[in-house]
């Protein structure tokens, strides 16, 4: 492998003398197309490398066409066909009439991975900015040993300071394959600022053995390359822990959604509503058939779909909680077990009414362009937009949730049943009608939830019975009735979980993360944030 | 949480109700008697008969389903009465059952996998799951497993120590109502991804199956079965029994009040954990061994018998039938599994649609379940006639 790359390396130094200045405007040599033209596939690539390096700016349209399986030779003249015209692939001019029997060019694995790769590197001296940083982020990635003197001149061109730091990413990890052991040093101490994955699965392959030897054969280069690969692994596990608490942050968020709307039923009413993870469902649905009306009437505006499928999923959501409420739920307060019951029968019934209506597979709901990708903060850590989406949102339910509560007339209803529900219907709260609304409330902040969740998970008729659990425990952990609890528990659990779920799989970390709810209520039965004063039985 | 005063009423209500609708203690003990007697005769001696004696071809032949189905409700019934004793009489609603009767089925399950011996696909002394995962030597906790004595003694031994630790930690710290409710479904679900796990030892989510033998007698031969139903049958009559032996003492008095006024009882000076903690761990052992004998039967277990839904569906006979008395739940795990079977064979798209609504019917409607509605119509016609 050495050998290969050294080779290679001793070619690329050789080419990069022999290149002038005056590249432009001269026709292929007969003899390279000759070449390209035969079966020997060593000698084509030799032909694409000497393309390459002579004439830059032919080798582009050359080698794309090639790439394409469209190039042919015809009279002598490199030929790019398409269809019936036909296109002189160095000058650009429409051959008419087009030549009579052109015969295509052959590109085997081999031949076509390289064509990739130049076709990657000559992308180096693009007009276009993103064009050469695409082509630089490659090349830093998986760098060719024989790109080494593409590089070098891109170096000496390039102004873009991004760029120029990619490149010598790429021209690093190709010197530290260099024969002098003094450019492998210092290319070792450099990578060091470049903490990705491939560079230190690179650094740690110089440091194992072949055999008795190491397969860097130098003392020196070996402690420098040690020393990169301990700075790039403190810096790497920063990026982890990192991405850990982001994941679990947006864990929680979720869970924040969904906890939310529970912890409001419960407060208020008494109810543990087992249906709650069905109007996660609801929402996610409605955001599915928005997604669907917007395809079929609105193709232009499709990417908006999310902004209408928001109240959608609200109002579906809140309008199935109110209808239960007012027709089922209403008859069992005070009996919290049958509440318990009744709604997982509802549940059953959503469930399935769902798989009638819209099958028992899950259905596609797409992320919209802008929400796709993501922001690379550190070389291992990319926050997905959809995750960083998702945890702004849920910060704006929250924040809307707080204003209801504390800024609306309803909210003062609602705080007013919490507490004393009896004395609450002396003063002239219409408690009923608190219940219907709360209810409504909890129930559309789950819809909105199953939109968000829409875009990070399947959705099927029986996802919410995956979160139910889970949002159960967080307003088991944070106590009822207020928002700070359900907060904390929510964003609590959801990193806990993903920190468990990385030291030890998802499994195991989910049984531990219920034991330790288990042990929590020990000590504070109440939850984290028990409301202050006499402690009531709780029903039954 | 604060609404005191309204769950109060609401509370005062219901100890008003169930008092009220609450069968008269002096059942006659000829009726009972009379009871005991034709069940007895049904499943110790005509079942068997039709099953064993009658030819196939005759019209009063058992088939081997319907003695499969009716064993295994059996197993169901007692587990509903062992809930209600929990749930009707304690007033502790458990969705965790599943995970004691399932624990109960795995560890006489461990009997029955070493009982295939040589005869696995892949004729090894080890289970074959265990083989599959490349497996040299059995795990530390199937030592003895192939002794007969040995897995009912773990029968009996591992849910009851689960139920004794988890129910100590539980009411220990007094939480009840939902909030129990929601702890013991968290129990299910953990117990439930454990088992679907490889690497725990049970084979993952295929469970076992496949089995040959108990005690050298093959399994799929007419005279197991019926002797596995006759057993079924004895396990609901001896948990009946028993069920009514505690319910009519001083100790099933105390269970009555723990449910209806449970700080009242505190102030009197009872201390309500180890009431709850003795008839929570007797729950969960017949449950164990409901699901010991339900094994054999169907021929397989896997971790999908402890999936929440399970544990809930369990709750519903004891609802359907008619919580705090003792036959109702076996009226109720009789008439919600029959229908299921008929359901799923029938219209299977329409049993979620079906349960859901029984669910919703039962405890909006009939809070006292089949049985409270026959002594309502029957107060009724009683009220009409004079």
């Amino acid at each position: 492998m050495i050998k290969r790359m050294f080779s290679f390396f001793l070619l690329a130094a050789a080419l990069l003398g022999t290149t002038g200045p005056a590249w432009s405007g001269r026709a292929v040599s007969p003899g390279i197309i000759e070449t390209l033209a035969g079966e020997d596939s060593d000698a084509k690539i030799e032909a694409i490398n000497r393309l390459v390096r002579d004439m830059p700016d032919q080798a582009l349209p050359v080698l794309t066409a090639m790439a394409d399986d469209s190039l042919s030779i015809a009279d002598g003249r490199l030929v790019i066909m398409d269809g019936d015209t036909a296109t002189d692939a160095v000058s650009g001019e429409t051959l008419d009439p087009a030549p009579d029997n052109p015969e295509a060019i052959t590109v085997n694995n081999r031949v076509r991975s390289k064509i990739a790769e130049c076709l990657s590197a000559l992308n180096l001296f693009s007009k276009d900015r993103d064009a050469r940083m695409t082509s630089a982020a490659d090349l830093s990635e998986n760098p060719a040993p024989e790109s080494l003197s593409i590089i070098e001149k891109a170096l000496s061109a390039e102004k873009d300071s991004e760029i120029t730091v990619k490149l010598h990413v790429a021209r690093n990890k190709i010197l530290l394959a260099a024969s002098d052991p003094t450019l492998r040093i210092k290319a070792a101490r450099a990578l060091a600022d470049n903490p990705t994955p491939s560079t230190r699965q690179l650094l740690a392959g110089l440091l194992l053995k072949n055999g008795d030897d190491f397969m860097e054969p130098d003392p020196d280069v070996q402690a420098a390359a040690a020393e990169s690969l301990r700075s790039i692994d403190r810096q790497l596990a920063v990026g982890d822990t990192l991405g850990q608490i982001f994941t679990g942050l947006s864990l929680g968020s979720l869970l924040l959604l969904t906890a939310m709307g529970l912890a409001i039923t419960y407060g208020v009413m008494g109810v543990i509503n087992m249906a709650h993870g069905e109007f996660l469902m609801i929402g996610a649905y409605a955001a599915f058939a928005v997604q669907s009306v917007f395809r079929s009437r609105f193709p232009e505006y499709q990417d908006a779909y999310l902004l209408a499928a928001l109240p959608a999923g609200f109002l579906a959501a809140a309008l199935t909680g109110m209808i239960l409420e007012r027709t089922v739920i209403r008859f069992l307060y005070g009996r919290p077990l049958e509440t318990l019951l009744a709604t997982w029968g509802l549940s059953l019934i959503l469930i399935q009414a769902v798989r009638t209506l819209f099958g028992a597979q899950n259905v596609e709901v797409a992320n919209p362009a802008w929400m796709s990708g993501g922001v690379a903060v550190l070389p291992n850590l990319i926050l997905p937009w959809n995750r960083i989406v998702i945890i702004g949102f849920s910060i704006a339910v929250l924040a809307a949730m707080w204003a209801i509560l504390n800024l609306t007339r309803l909210g003062l209803f609602v705080r007013a049943v919490t507490q004393n529900r009896a004395m609450s219907g002396c003063v002239g709260v219409l408690t009923g009608r608190v219940d219907t609304l709360a209810f409504g409330l909890g129930a559309g902040i789950a819809g909105i939830g199953g939109v968000a969740l829409s875009q990070v998970s399947n959705v099927g008729p029986d996802m919410g019975q995956n979160y139910i659990i889970d949002s159960f425990m967080v307003v088991v952990l944070g106590g009822v009735g207020q928002l700070a609890g359900a907060v904390w528990a929510a964003l609590g659990l959801g990193v806990v979980s993903k920190f468990l779920e990385g030291w030890a799989g998802a499994v195991i970390a989910k049984i531990l993360v219920l034991v330790f709810v288990i042990v929590f209520i020990q000590k504070r039965p109440q939850g984290m944030f028990a409301l202050k004063g006499r402690t009531v039985e709780s029903g039954s | 949480m604060t609404h005191t005063e309204s769950l109060l009423a609401a509370e005062e209500a219901e100890v008003a109700d169930t008092q009220a609708s609450a069968p008269p203690s002096h059942i006659h003990g000829q009726t009972i008697r009379a009871a005991t007697g034709i069940y007895a005769g049904l499943v110790f001696v005509l079942i068997p008969l039709a099953h064993l004696a009658v030819p196939e071809s005759h019209g009063l032949h058992a088939s081997d389903y319907l003695v499969t189905l009716l064993g295994k409700i059996l197993c169901y019934a007692a587990v509903a009465v062992a809930l209600d004793l929990v749930w009707g009489y304690t007033g502790i609603l458990s969705l965790g059952h599943g995970v004691f009767f399932a624990l109960g089925g795995y560890a006489f399950g461990m009997y029955l996998m070493r009982g295939i011996g040589l005869d696995g696909s892949y004729h090894s002394h080890l289970p074959d799951f265990m083989v599959f995962l490349d497996w040299k030597e059995l795990p530390w906790y199937w030592l003895g497993t192939g002794h007969i004595l040995w897995a009912v003694f773990l029968v009996v031994a591992v849910p009851g120590l689960l139920a004794l630790v988890f129910g100590y930690f539980a009411f220990r710290s007094r939480i009840k109502g939902v909030y129990f409710s929601i702890i013991t479904q968290a129990m299910t679900v953990a117990f439930m991804l454990l088992f679907f796990r490889n690497e725990t030892g049970f084979g993952g989510n295929n469970g076992f199956t496949d089995f040959k033998r108990i005690l050298g007698c093959s399994i799929t031969a007419p005279g197991t079965r019926i002797v596995l139903f006759a057993l079924s049958g004895a396990l609901l009559l001896g948990t009946l029994y028993l069920a009514r032996r505690l319910t009519a003492s001083k100790f099933g008095r105390i269970l009555t009040a723990i449910r209806d006024a449970e700080s009242r009882l505190m102030f009197i000076g009872y201390n309500p954990l180890y009431y709850k903690l003795f008839i929570w761990t007797l729950s969960a052992v017949i449950c164990a061994v409901a699901g010991a004998l339900y094994v054999p039967q169907v021929g397989i277990i896997n971790p999908g018998e402890m999936s929440p839904s399970n544990s809930i569906e369990m709750v519903v006979w004891v609802a359907v039938g008619g919580r705090g008395t003792l036959i109702g739940p076996v009226v109720g795990a009789f008439l919600v599994n029959l229908a299921k079977s008929w359901f799923t064979v029938s219209f299977p798209e329409y049993w979620l649609f079906f349960l859901g609504a029984v669910f919703v019917i039962v405890t909006l409607l009939l809070p006292h379940g089949v049985v409270g509605l026959f002594k309502k119509i029957k107060t009724l016609t009683k009220g009409g006639a004079s």
